[in-house]
């Protein structure tokens, strides 16, 4: 039998190696993203904000699509979250988009709980996605990942601060998902307004301590653009779908009487930098951020709460796998004892049962016992009374043959006086 | 599963038609899979409706930045390379990779000895090639198939492998994973096969029958120097013969091809195999160039020349085409089944713990 001795030197001591020659290799990026081609991705994007602030609006003019919505109505009792899917294609990538809107956000009067719903649906997503990944059998290559990348937050317009629902919503959801906020409808406010609101609301996050999303700095080619950006946060948005001729171009834009708001003219909104930052540049990091932060916080909370640990009472480490064997045994040893009781129980209450038919029984029995007694009573009552009436008959029956002779003997002697007054009667 | 959807112009157009095209907008197909109704919560809709579309949005910059992502994490790729002593396998890992990758390379003890029983070496190294850094290491198993008695020697090997993936398993279930989970599992095993022109030998069966389930061998013929091109083809078809006669699938394996254009490309490979190789860390003048090559009294054998041997053939396989595919299969397919055999393995070892029958434990999967 072969013996097996591993030397192993990996983690110390790799050596730095040139090559002497082309190997090949660089093609390996190349080969990864043709594998994704080939899959296809997937993002998405959660919309929150007032009904009619224009999140519908936005996200049609940021895909260049028209993504049917309708209107939804002032008078919901309830924050409800719709979700569409959608698969798109732009030259040879092609996209699988979920949009996430909420409904009826901020329409009820008391928005005390506004925000849960939003935040069980990102825990749903975040579920089904821990549920995959515990499965024996599970296919993670295949699984539609539904776990929500950006949360797009819409703030009114107002010119002076954030509301307190926007911040106690965002404290709630700013460790859940990546918050990019926006101002909406921004063409409602004039330039120097909007300057020192978008200041204001930054502060106001900073000192409630809502972590928004930052534009990852740490890759060279884009550090210096997603610097820049950083500093223009909350984006003030317009979204339209219409056309409208400038110059001799078809623009989307939205036209008043006093002029036209253009929506990719960066002087008059910052629509295009949302475009920039939200798809073309870090689109793939917010993916990153979402499945090794934000998900990797919610299972080691998940696997926490669920009495998983890492290391034991002794502080070794105990694996997953031990915990939850140990798990299964205490389970399984509850199961074995809630049987028994439910076992006892059952024979306790057939016991009663039982009892209980005993004591209906006995006290039938003693009843019949009872009936019996009293119809032997009236039946040697009865046969007294029958017995007296005998007696009384046959005495009567007595005298009626005595009384019967009497009369006999006395008519035979009256016909004898009768006839010697009838004889003497004639002398 | 991927619906055709519309098509939106990319930015250089220059005419801005709108494509009210038949390819609608397509409906998300939203199953019940995706959009769970939930109690006061979540409804999903189809969309419908016809495409606007007028310039560029910029999806297909994900591609970038994905480029980017991968260059700046850098790779990593773990090659085996099993065969007996003598094969050559040391100066085909340093032609395949242009440097000096080899054990005995690194381990300067001059281990000329064949060892008594079979080791595992593994070597890390750090390679650079235009911007994109790769952790190459070499698995290299000296002492196998030169003992007398050879039987189960594919078992520590086997347990190599094993023992990869276990320890990705365990840093995978931890509570607290790390960002990045190392990945030590053998991606590709290259299988060297003395080149006796005859048939493969008993030991090459039963190893490469056992280790095809566990991790993706790729069958060479070594040093192929010593064939003609008859007897090349001969032994080759000889062995494809015995592959197929013993149920072993060899990388690209039939049973993973996934579409009828893998099915077309892969099938090309799978008529090549097993490569005929020959390898050479020296360079040598060959018509006024320097190349890799074998000088001998009666000519000199080019290792990048595919008139000579498939070398070439087997470098742009496992490096310039197929690598990601082989990490794929690796992590999707070989892992998978190794993780859901040991996570039922202690299902059913807890079962028998507490008397239980196993189909009591059907339920209780987590």
């Amino acid at each position: 039998m072969s013996k097996c001795k591993s030397v192993y030197y990996m983690d110390k001591g790799v050596r730095p190696l040139s090559l002497a020659g082309h190997v090949g290799f660089d093609s390996l990026p190349d080969q990864l993203v043709n594998k994704s081609i080939c899959q296809g991705f997937c993002f998405n994007i959660l919309c929150i904000g007032e009904t009619g602030i224009g999140k519908s609006t936005l996200m049609d003019t940021l895909f260049n699509t028209n993504f049917e919505n309708f209107e939804s109505s002032h008078f919901e009792p309830q924050v409800k979250l719709r979700a569409q899917t959608y698969d798109l294609q732009e030259s040879n990538v092609r996209l699988r988009l979920t949009v996430v809107n909420t409904v009826g956000f901020g329409d009820q009067m008391n928005k005390q709980e506004s925000y849960q719903p939003v935040v069980d649906y990102i825990d749903r997503q975040f579920e089904s996605y821990l549920q995959e990944e515990l499965k024996i059998k599970r296919s993670l290559h295949n699984y539609h990942d539904s776990r929500v990348h950006a949360c797009l937050y819409f703030i009114s317009p107002s010119g002076h601060s954030l509301k307190s629902l926007d911040l106690v919503t965002m404290k709630k959801l700013d460790s859940k998902v990546n918050i990019i906020p926006v101002i909406a409808k921004a063409d409602t406010i004039s330039k120097s307004e909007l300057h020192k609101f978008k200041i204001k609301i930054m502060s106001e996050l900073v000192s409630n301590g809502v972590q928004i999303y930052q534009f990852p700095l740490d890759d060279e080619t884009v550090a210096k653009v997603n610097t820049t950006m950083n500093g223009h946060l909350p984006f003030a948005v317009v979204g339209s779908t219409e056309e409208v001729s400038v110059g001799n171009k078809m623009v989307k834009a939205r036209q008043y009487p006093w002029g036209v708001v253009q929506v990719e003219n960066e002087n008059h909104c910052d629509f295009v930098k949302l475009r920039e930052m939200l798809i073309c540049v870090n689109m793939e990091d917010l993916r990153e951020q979402t499945h090794t932060r934000h998900y990797e916080l919610y299972r080691r909370c998940k696997l926490e709460e669920m009495g998983f640990k890492d290391t034991g009472p002794e502080s070794k480490p105990v694996s997953l796998q031990q915990t939850y064997e140990a798990k299964r045994q205490e389970f399984l040893v509850e199961l074995q004892k809630r049987e028994d009781e439910m076992r006892q129980m059952f024979v306790q209450r057939v016991k009663e049962k039982e009892s209980e038919l005993k004591e209906a029984e006995r006290e039938l029995q003693s009843r019949f016992e009872q009936l019996k007694r009293l119809h032997a009573d009236e039946k040697a009552a009865l046969e007294e009374k029958k017995r007296l009436l005998d007696e009384d008959q046959s005495s009567f029956s007595k005298r009626r043959a005595a009384a019967q002779l009497l009369q006999a003997q006395s008519l035979t002697a009256n016909g004898k006086k009768d006839k010697d007054r009838k004889n003497s009667g004639f002398m | 599963f991927w619906l055709h959807s519309n098509c939106l112009e990319p930015r250089n157009s220059p005419a801005l038609n709108p494509l009210y095209s038949s390819s609608a907008m397509s409906e998300a197909v939203v199953p019940d899979a995706m959009v769970s109704p939930a109690v006061g919560g979540l409804h999903g809709e189809k969309a419908g409706g016809p495409a606007v579309d007028f310039s560029y949005v910029g999806i297909d910059a994900i591609l970038e930045q994905m480029r980017r992502k991968a260059m700046k994490q850098g790779f990593e790729l773990n090659i085996m390379v099993v065969g007996q002593s003598g094969l050559g396998k040391s100066t085909l890992m340093n032609t395949l990779f242009k440097s000096k990758v080899s054990r005995k390379s690194v381990l300067a003890t001059a281990q000329e000895k064949i060892p008594k029983t079979i080791e595992i070496k593994s070597i890390s190294h750090d390679i650079e090639e235009k911007g994109v850094r790769m952790k190459l290491t070499v698995i290299d198993t000296p002492g196998f198939g030169d003992q007398i008695n050879n039987e189960n020697c594919w078992q520590p090997i086997m347990k190599f492998i094993n023992d990869q993936y276990e320890a990705y398993l365990q840093e995978e279930i931890n509570i607290n994973r790390k960002k990045r989970i190392p990945d030590s599992r053998v991606h590709c095993c290259i299988y060297f096969i003395p080149p006796t022109g005859h048939c493969l030998r008993p030991l090459d069966v039963e190893f490469m029958r056992r280790l095809s389930k566990v991790v993706n061998i790729v069958p060479v013929i070594a040093k192929a120097d010593t064939l003609t091109l008859e007897e090349r083809d001969f032994f080759k078809k000889k062995i494809r013969e015995e592959l197929r006669a013993n149920g072993i699938d060899v990388y690209p394996q039939k049973e993973f091809d996934e579409d009828a254009e893998d099915r077309m490309i892969n099938e090309k490979i799978r008529e090549m195999i097993p490569f005929a190789v020959v390898g050479s860390d020296q360079e040598y003048q060959v018509n006024g160039r320097r190349l890799l090559g074998r000088k001998t009294k009666w000519g000199t054998i080019e290792v990048e020349n595919i008139a000579h041997c498939e070398f070439a053939y087997l470098r742009d396989l496992l490096i310039r085409t197929h690598m990601q595919n082989i990490k794929d299969i690796t992590s999707s397919i070989h892992y998978e089944m190794y993780r859901v055999r040991r996570l039922n393995e202690n299902n059913t070892v807890m079962a028998h713990a507490n008397g239980i029958p196993e189909h009591h434990l059907a339920a209780h999967e987590m």
